[in-house]
């Protein structure tokens, strides 16, 4: 746990750093496209409050001067497949994006999909020494959280308090200061595969970049996607990527559950490429064109050209109906957001007081799904797409992006995680307490 | 099966490529590069160059030729010396101790070494000089005014009125119009000379000269070998003095031989040889008819 707190805690110093520098660089690895985006900070905002126009969800302290992705090779399930590829693919977007900005970026935040998280909701309670609650009361109440065994080979990747209870009241944001005998604390964490994180790490450091904080994709979608009321309300954010589905639920405007299902747009292309025998490239063409999880009588008479080049005449002039091309697609857009459907039961979403849920990511995009989507979820769905932050072009303000545009609001706003407060004093090596006391006895 | 076409070129960078391109985005690299680079390059060339001292004498014999070129530009020619001021002899003079051969560049003119030269001379007094457009060099000269002649032992000298010698004479015939000096230490005292001269006008016509003796004071001398002795200090109101009993009695008209004023409580007249006897013969005449 030590080891966390202090590669954590490293790398909460170099994203400091990097502000302070003025510029750091988004990494949105992911299965089918790898986004980069520069940031630039301004500083805190003095101007704003004048004008009258406060700033919306905090993110008008950055502004975005690189853009750039690349299709994404060697990463499958949101993990890295292969390494020297997914390097190139990093290199290749991290170049233009710095091309675009004219600035060189060292610092990167990174998200990755896949890698397995898993939830836990750890809680923890002290008494206090004396009725006011003091920092050091609030890393102690942290510190006594009973971790759970997430075995070996897993990493915390998050860990936020989400509640305080202080005697019998509860729905804390923030004790401190305040007067009661007994403080718990409600923790969410989530833990992730750890090789897929060192894959991730060499990756970057191969690319001459410092890793400045790394976050689970479906958090940042979740941060992005959710406006505020449904953050505050409770909502469930599905951001329905190339090879996996993430979900995120939030409440009080904290995340409290992330789960993900290992399948996503690419397999919906895979399906069409053996159901209509054709390549993997020509699929995803068609999907794009022509996709959809409604069929109507129209879509009988639409034929597509599927093409091909054998050089068999009759093989080269096939064409397949919209209809049968949503026949393929249909029952594999249903398999995944029944497994959500499943994995979000298994979370107890039907307990929240809202049911809201928000669809995003590029497979979010097939025409229909929203009608198709209610009659599986639940009625309180919509399709979203992430807030628009400064500087981003046209061409990334869509719902593929909103993993990378929560990055930059996670960099911009980070949430207090467990590391950012203090470390409880009976944590400090008793040595170094001895040494310190030696040091003054031998000098005073 | 193989691809027909060969597969599309991978559009990520090398690993090379990518981090030139970070060293490229590097702000204190592109500053070397725009502005260390071109002053090292610049700086090194020159050095190089200069290196080499055949490249130096080259550069400065190249520099020597670009400011003689302009020099001799026909604006700047000097092509005659024009002498105001100054008499025939004089200005011939000036012409041989000045000995300019034109055309010259008015840069080479060593203006004021000319103008010492010239001042030199004797005769000149004042001497300016200036270059008049069209290549003229004008000399304005001031000629020293002769006011006395002075005898030594040499020969005749004429002076001006502050002592300076002016020319020598052959004969004392030549310039009869100056009045006459003589003895050692003349020069300094020209101008008390001349006050001398000048308030013994009423004896003007008998006056053959004045004579400095020791260096100290004046002896005016006049014909029938009479002379009247001045003292150091204020000569000028002992002479007047004199000039008065000249008016007033006609002294200077009998027969003495000298009138020492040079003690003034005391001025005493020495009488000619036969002036005495005839005293004494009155006096006798006086004593006789006793």
């Amino acid at each position: 746990m030590m080891d966390l707190y202090s590669s954590q805690r490293a790398m909460r110093n170099m994203r400091k750093a990097a502000m302070q520098r003025g510029v750091i660089a988004i990494l949105d690895v992911g299965t089918s496209k790898i986004a980069c985006l520069v940031l630039r900070f301004d500083g805190p905002e003095t101007l704003r409050e004048s004008d009258g126009v406060g700033s919306m969800a905090g993110q008008s302290s950055f502004r975005i001067i690189g853009a750039a992705t690349t299709r994404s090779r060697g990463v499958r399930f949101g993990e890295i497949d292969a390494m020297q590829e997914t390097e190139r693919a990093i290199r290749t977007a991290v170049q233009a994006a710095q091309k675009m900005a004219n600035v060189r970026v060292d610092h990167v935040i990174a998200c990755f999909s896949g890698a397995g998280p898993r939830s836990y909701g750890l809680a923890g309670s002290i008494e206090l020494h004396d009725s006011q609650v003091s920092e050091q009361d609030v890393a102690r109440a942290l510190a006594a959280c009973e971790v759970p065994d997430f075995g070996a080979g897993r990493e915390v990747l998050h860990a936020q308090p989400v509640n305080f209870a202080l005697d019998h009241r509860s729905g804390m944001g923030d004790p401190r200061g305040q007067i009661g005998n007994k403080l718990a604390v409600d923790m969410h964490l989530l833990t992730v595969d750890t090789d897929v994180i060192q894959n991730l790490l060499y990756c970057i450091n191969r690319c001459d970049l410092d890793l400045a904080g790394i976050a689970s994709s479906a958090y940042a979608a979740g941060i992005s996607s959710l406006v505020e009321d449904e953050q505050e309300l409770g909502a469930a954010c599905i951001d329905m990527g190339g090879g996996t589905t993430g979900l995120s639920i939030f409440i009080k405007k904290h995340m409290i559950y992330t789960d993900c299902v290992r399948m996503g747009g690419d397999h919906v292309t895979m399906d069409i490429s053996k159901g209509l025998q054709v390549p993997l490239a020509t699929a995803e063409r068609i999907k794009t064109f022509y996709g959809g999880v409604h069929a109507t009588g129209m879509d009988d008479r639409e034929m597509i050209e599927i093409g091909g080049d054998t050089g068999d005449w009759e093989h080269d002039r096939r064409t397949a109906s919209r209809a049968e091309l949503i026949g393929i697609m249909r029952p594999r857009v249903e398999e995944i957001l029944e497994e959500v459907r499943a994995r979000l039961d298994a979370a107890g979403f039907e307990h929240l007081p809202s049911q809201q849920i928000v669809l995003t990511g590029g497979a979010s995009q097939i025409p229909g799904l929203d009608g198709l989507a209610p009659k599986i979820l639940g009625q309180q769905v919509r399709i979203g797409r992430p807030l628009r932050v400064q500087g981003l072009p046209q061409a990334a303000t869509g719902s593929p992006f909103a993993a990378a545009v929560g990055l930059c609001l996670f960099a911009a706003h980070p949430q207090d995680e467990w590391w950012d407060f203090e470390i409880p004093s009976e944590r400090y090596p008793a040595r170094s307490l001895k040494r310190a006391v030696k040091w003054f006895k031998e000098n005073w | 099966m193989q691809p027909l076409n060969a597969p599309p070129r991978d559009p990520a960078p090398s690993r090379t490529a990518y981090r030139i391109h970070r060293l490229w985005l590097t702000p204190m690299f592109r500053a070397m590069l725009r502005i260390g680079l071109p002053v090292v390059a610049v700086l090194a060339s020159v050095g190089w160059y200069f290196s080499n001292p055949q490249n130096i004498e080259n550069l400065q014999i190249k520099a020597a030729d670009i400011r003689r070129s302009i020099q001799e530009r026909p604006e700047f020619m000097v092509k005659l010396m024009a002498i105001d001021g100054a008499s025939g002899e004089i200005a011939e003079d000036i012409r041989q101790i000045v000995p300019l051969d034109f055309p010259v560049s008015s840069f080479d003119l060593d203006l004021t070494g000319i103008r010492n030269r010239i001042e030199e001379l004797d005769a000149v007094a004042r001497v300016d000089l200036r270059i008049r457009p069209g290549g003229i060099l004008q000399v304005r000269v001031r000629e020293r005014v002769p006011a006395v002649v002075w005898r030594t032992d040499q020969g005749l000298d004429l002076l001006d009125y502050t002592g300076s010698r002016v020319a020598s004479i052959g004969s004392r015939a030549d310039r009869m119009d100056l009045p006459l000096l003589a003895g050692a230490g003349v020069k300094d005292a020209v101008p008390e000379a001349l006050a001398l001269l000048a308030t013994a006008a009423p004896v003007a016509g008998r006056i053959r000269g004045l004579v400095r003796m020791g260096e100290r004071r004046w002896t005016l001398v006049l014909d029938r070998g009479q002379s009247i002795l001045l003292p150091e200090a204020q000569p000028i109101q002992a002479l007047e003095q004199i000039m008065a009993l000249q008016q007033a009695q006609d002294l200077l008209a009998r027969d003495i031989v000298a009138v020492d004023m040079r003690n003034e409580n005391r001025p005493t007249l020495r009488m000619a040889e036969s002036a005495i006897e005839e005293l004494r013969r009155i006096k006798g005449l006086g004593a006789g008819e006793q």
